[in-house]
């Protein structure tokens, strides 16, 4: 698979020259495959959101470059713009950002800055309110009336609208409940699903990433610790736990059990696959505990 | 851009300057203040300018942070010179057109330049080492006796501490929405003046109704503390002069002093 991002030897420290200069992303180098869902994962204060404003331009690199299809997106400061448009980026808690009268009207504003106008504007709009989970009932009502939820749905289909080729989520569930959580996820694979577009999911709930990334990243303090597939990244659960993660609960219950001396592979992630193997012993008649 | 103002940003730190009183502090800056307005010779800015680098070396700021105030008002700075520079009458020293420098505006310029910065810097150097807190306890404490003429000293220090207090918040806040805004291709920084001028509504907007919920979360939370204004109301940190703030005060009265009498 080609990389549509490449980001090569980051640093980006802020405050540069004040009391309060520090380093958020040091040295890191990483890519994003071509149609791949990818998940960033890393404890709070890591340099997540930091690292993905580099994606598209709204922060520039202190040292080291950022690749779009391999050309350096700093190249023409002037055509940053076009940039931001490739790769749409919803940031955390991207609900504050809201001002129109209403949500069509919201959700427009990225493709309307794009050039976009009439039919092929109006079939984004509702294509992408579709994509969000948003009922076209919502379209015409204030962005205030709705609920928090409901904003922050808004607001990732103002920005998937704009149809990047990567559209790039900060904590998009973040303070929503369980069910919410599920039903935007749901919602995001079934865009990339249906698309075929590049993802980028970051989240700090290693159940979440789990679940939907084909390929993890784990980030701690500022670099880029570990890279593969969920099933490689889990099976290195106490580095993760010294990096201040989580693992998924069933990832926790495999060790245990393997700890216990039951020939389980502790890399299991999701519910159905520790079912399974839980079922596979008692089949291969493994001993009791 | 915005991280250019600085105004009411505090360096924490715990320097001489840091653990003086703050009336102490802001006595000082109106005796300097003083001392600036009265100084004519070469001589009596260079004693102001000494001071300034002084106290700035006292309290650890670095002259970068220091200068970094000036940026917004270097327009003023500039406009102000410019103007002395060609519009002062005097002793002709050069002339093409219709611009003519004399010596008299030269002085004056460079006079005025001098002082811009020095009380701008000086300004300064009070915010960076006073936390916003301790800085509307001592201008209360200072104002207290017009409390006889029934100004509302408290309420107007209980308003600038929550100002100053929501100053970076604000700061902080606009560039994240700027940030979003920006994510969707606006475009804030070229076009028309009215395009520009539109091009903030969707900044605005997010701005206004973020400060609005903001202030109504805050008023709820200081009811929940039974807060009532001013009346009766006591403080944990009860300020106190020191020592060391006799001698600080003692030299900036004696620097403006001086300053008034031998220049
Ligand atoms: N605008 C800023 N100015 C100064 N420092 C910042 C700024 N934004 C972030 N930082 C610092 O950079 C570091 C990384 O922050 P970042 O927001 O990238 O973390 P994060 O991984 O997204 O965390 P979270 O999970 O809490 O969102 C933090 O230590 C933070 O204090
Ligand atoms: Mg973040």
């Amino acid at each position: 698979m080609d990389e549509i991002i490449k980001v090569e030897n980051l640093t980006h420290t802020y405050g540069e020259g004040t009391p309060f200069c520090r380093s958020a992303v040091e040295h890191m180098d990483f890519a994003v495959r071509r149609g791949e869902l990818l998940g960033l994962i890393g404890h709070t204060g890591s340099g997540k959101s930091t690292l993905i404003q580099h994606l598209n331009g709204l922060l520039k690199p202190t040292e080291g470059r950022v690749l779009l299809d391999g050309k350096d997106i700093w190249a023409e400061p002037k055509k940053i713009r076009d940039v931001r448009f490739r790769v749409g980026l919803v940031f955390q808690y991207p609900e504050y950002q809201l001002f129109e009268e209403t949500v069509y009207k919201d959700i427009a504003f990225g493709p309307a800055n794009m050039g976009l106008r009439g039919e092929e504007l109006d079939r984004r709009i509702r294509e992408a309110a579709r994509f969000a989970g948003l009922d076209e009932g919502l379209l015409d009502k204030s962005p205030f009336a709705l609920s928090g939820g409901q904003k922050r749905r808004v607001a990732i289909a103002g920005v998937i609208a704009m149809e990047p080729e990567v559209l790039v989520l900060d904590e998009p569930s973040a303070g929503l409940d369980p069910r919410g959580r599920e039903e935007l996820l749901e919602h995001i694979r079934a865009y990339h699903r249906e698309r075929g577009n590049t993802v980028v999911l970051v989240s700090h709930s290693m159940e979440e990433i789990a679940r939907y990334a084909d390929r993890i990243v784990v980030l701690a303090h500022g670099r880029a610790l570990m890279d593969g597939t969920p099933r490689e990244v889990f099976s290195r659960a106490a580095e993760l736990v010294r990096a201040g993660l989580d693992v998924p609960q069933t990832t926790r219950i495999a060790m245990e059990l393997q700890k216990r001396g039951l020939p389980i592979d502790p890399a299991v992630y999701t519910v159905e696959e520790l079912a399974r193997a839980l079922l596979a012993l008692k089949k291969g008649g493994g001993r009791g505990c | 851009m915005l991280k250019d103002i600085t105004l009411g940003q505090y360096f924490p730190g715990n320097t001489l300057a840091h653990r003086l009183d703050p009336r102490t502090k802001l006595l000082a800056v109106v005796c300097y203040i003083v001392a600036i307005f009265s100084c004519h010779s070469a001589w009596a800015y260079g004693a102001a300018a000494l001071t300034l680098i002084v106290s700035a070396r006292v309290s650890k700021v670095g002259a970068k942070a220091l200068l970094r105030g000036l940026r917004p008002v270097l327009f003023i700075i500039a406009f102000t010179a410019v103007l002395n520079l060609f519009y002062t009458p005097g002793e002709v020293l050069w002339t093409w057109w219709v611009l003519r420098i004399t010596r008299e505006g030269a002085r004056t310029a460079v006079a005025m330049m001098a002082r811009i910065t020095l009380l701008i810097t000086g300004t300064f150097l009070l915010t960076y080492t006073t936390s916003p807190i301790r800085l509307t306890d001592g201008l209360e404490s200072l104002l207290n006796p017009l409390k006889k003429l029934r100004v509302p000293v408290h309420e107007l220090a209980m308003m600038m501490s929550i100002a100053l207090r929501f100053i970076p918040t604000l700061i902080e806040e606009t560039d994240k929405i700027m940030s979003a805004q920006k994510a969707r291709g606006a475009d804030f920084e070229s076009g028309s003046l009215l395009r520009r001028a539109k091009a903030l509504i969707p900044l605005l907007v997010p701005l206004f109704i973020s400060a609005f919920r903001r202030a109504d979360e805050l008023a709820t939370a200081m009811e929940c503390r039974c807060y009532h204004g001013g009346e009766g109301r006591t403080k944990l940190h009860v300020l106190r002069f020191a020592a060391r703030d006799y001698l600080v005060l003692a030299f900036y009265v004696a620097l403006a002093a001086a300053i008034i009498v031998l220049d």
